[in-house]
Parts: C-alpha cells; sequence; structure tokens
C-alpha cells in the first residue's frame, strides 16, 4: 500500500529523514507491520524502532500504537514523547 | 477566531484576554496560565531554544484537548497559543486563558489544558547549552500530571 511516513525531532535527526512516500506490503495491516518493514532496513533503522526503545505513534493524525490498523494513503509519523508547553 | 494557535510570533496575553472579555457581561473568570523558556534546565545553562512541532496534528490536538475542556466544566471561552521556532531565555512559550462564570472552573480548566498539552500535542524542545545542543526529554512528572484527570472528571 502507498504510505506518507514521517518522522519528527531526535528521531528526524537519527534517521536523517523527515518524510518519505513509500509503497509497502503490510499484510497484518498495523502500524507493526509498517515498523517491522522499516526495522529490515537494518542500521540505524534497526536500532531506532527496537522494543523498549520510547516512540510514539500518530495515524492521519491521531494518537495510535502499533495496533492500530492502517490503509491505503495513511500518514503514519513517529516521534519521540512530545515535550511542549 | 480558532481558539488554538501555533506561530513563531511572539503574543500579546492582554489581546487575549481582551479577546475573551471583550463586549461580554456574562465573565465572571478569566484565569491565565503562560510559560517561559528558563536559562536553566537539567544543570545546565540554556542559550536558546527551538520548538519543532507536527504541522496538522499540532492544531488538531490542541482543539480535541480544548473540546475536552468544554466537555468537562461550564467554560464560555478558551485560547491557547503555542509558539514554534527559535526562543530565548525570558520569551514566552505558551498561553492558555480560560474564561467562565466562576473562578473554579477557570482555575481547573487552565490547568488542565496545560496538563494534557504537554503530553498529547506534538511538540519537541531542543535546547542549546555550553555542552551542545540536546533534545528535552520527557518527564515522568508530566505524564502523572496528566493522569490525575483521567480519574477526576470534575473539580
Amino acid at each position: 500500500m502507498k504510505l506518507t511516513l514521517l518522522y519528527f525531532a531526535s528521531l528526524r535527526e537519527r534517521l536523517e529523514c523527515p518524510m518519505e512516500r513509500v509503497e509497502m506490503s503490510v499484510p497484518t495491516g498495523d502500524v507493526a507491520g509498517i515498523v517491522s518493514q522499516l526495522r529490515s532496513r537494518g542500521g540505524i533503522w534497526n536500532e531506532a524502532f527496537a522494543p523498549g526503545r520510547a516512540w510514539r505513534i500518530s495515524v492521519n493524525q491521531r494518537m495510535a500504537t502499533l495496533e492500530s490498523s492502517v490503509v491505503e494513503g495513511d500518514e503514519i509519523a513517529f516521534f519521540p514523547p512530545v515535550t511542549g508547553g | 477566531m480558532s481558539r488554538a494557535r501555533v506561530q513563531a510570533e511572539a503574543f500579546d496575553a492582554g489581546l487575549e484576554i481582551a479577546r475573551l472579555t471583550g463586549g461580554r457581561r456574562d465573565v465572571g473568570a478569566v484565569a491565565t496560565f503562560i510559560g517561559y523558556v528558563r536559562d536553566l534546565n537539567e544543570g545546565s545553562g540554556v542559550s536558546r531554544m527551538t520548538l519543532e512541532h507536527y504541522p496538522g496534528m499540532t492544531e488538531r490536538a490542541l482543539e480535541d484537548i480544548c473540546d475536552e475542556a468544554f466537555g468537562r466544566w461550564d467554560l464560555l471561552d478558551l485560547r491557547v497559543v503555542h509558539r514554534v521556532g527559535a526562543l530565548e531565555p525570558g520569551e514566552a512559550i505558551v498561553l492558555v486563558a480560560v474564561s467562565s462564570a466562576h473562578r473554579g472552573e477557570a482555575f481547573a480548566a487552565c490547568e488542565f489544558v496545560m496538563d494534557y498539552l504537554k503530553t498529547r500535542a506534538p511538540f519537541w524542545k531542543k535546547e542549546e547549552t555550553p555542552e551542545g545542543a540536546r533534545w528535552v526529554e520527557s518527564r515522568a512528572s508530566d505524564d502523572d500530571a496528566a493522569a490525575r484527570w483521567e480519574t477526576k472528571k470534575t473539580p
């Protein structure tokens, strides 16, 4: 499926990537499936999304979880815990 | 006018309050909170701070928080202004202003909006210190502050 992936703050810097449009096969149809694809890129991608790391997810600009479902055209963002205010 | 704004420019708290009270005779209380950039954090001097955000989601998250506040308390109006970009110590980062008939609602909703903003609105702070630039870490105390409202539905 075609997806837009966004990365913010320390994650964006680490991955050296603010945004990408990808065509990805996600058999599970959830965010976890995307994360496993990203980890399979290896290197820094595998490390950044390793379990236990503190990062957050949104799907179409709403807070989401690894179990959240995704469909064609969705905008998924990955970022560290927020620190505004 | 939209209740929540994200902007690079400084805001005028007096003007924002005037917008809540102008032409009305039913406002009995306005509670405000303003957050500022400090020159010290985690033991290091901070010379400058940069605020990153997620355009689109930020505005949506802030509006959701405003809706939630309106659902919990009897409010008349509410404003949230959050700055992004480069800020120096002493500069204001965020303003929350709440108007209501009585002070109890205004005080509680103002604190609630700040607590939720701290844990739910996609902003990230990066500070410049003598040891180099660093991303500010989230605090467990902010999660605790937000969690208080999960059980406490009304004041």
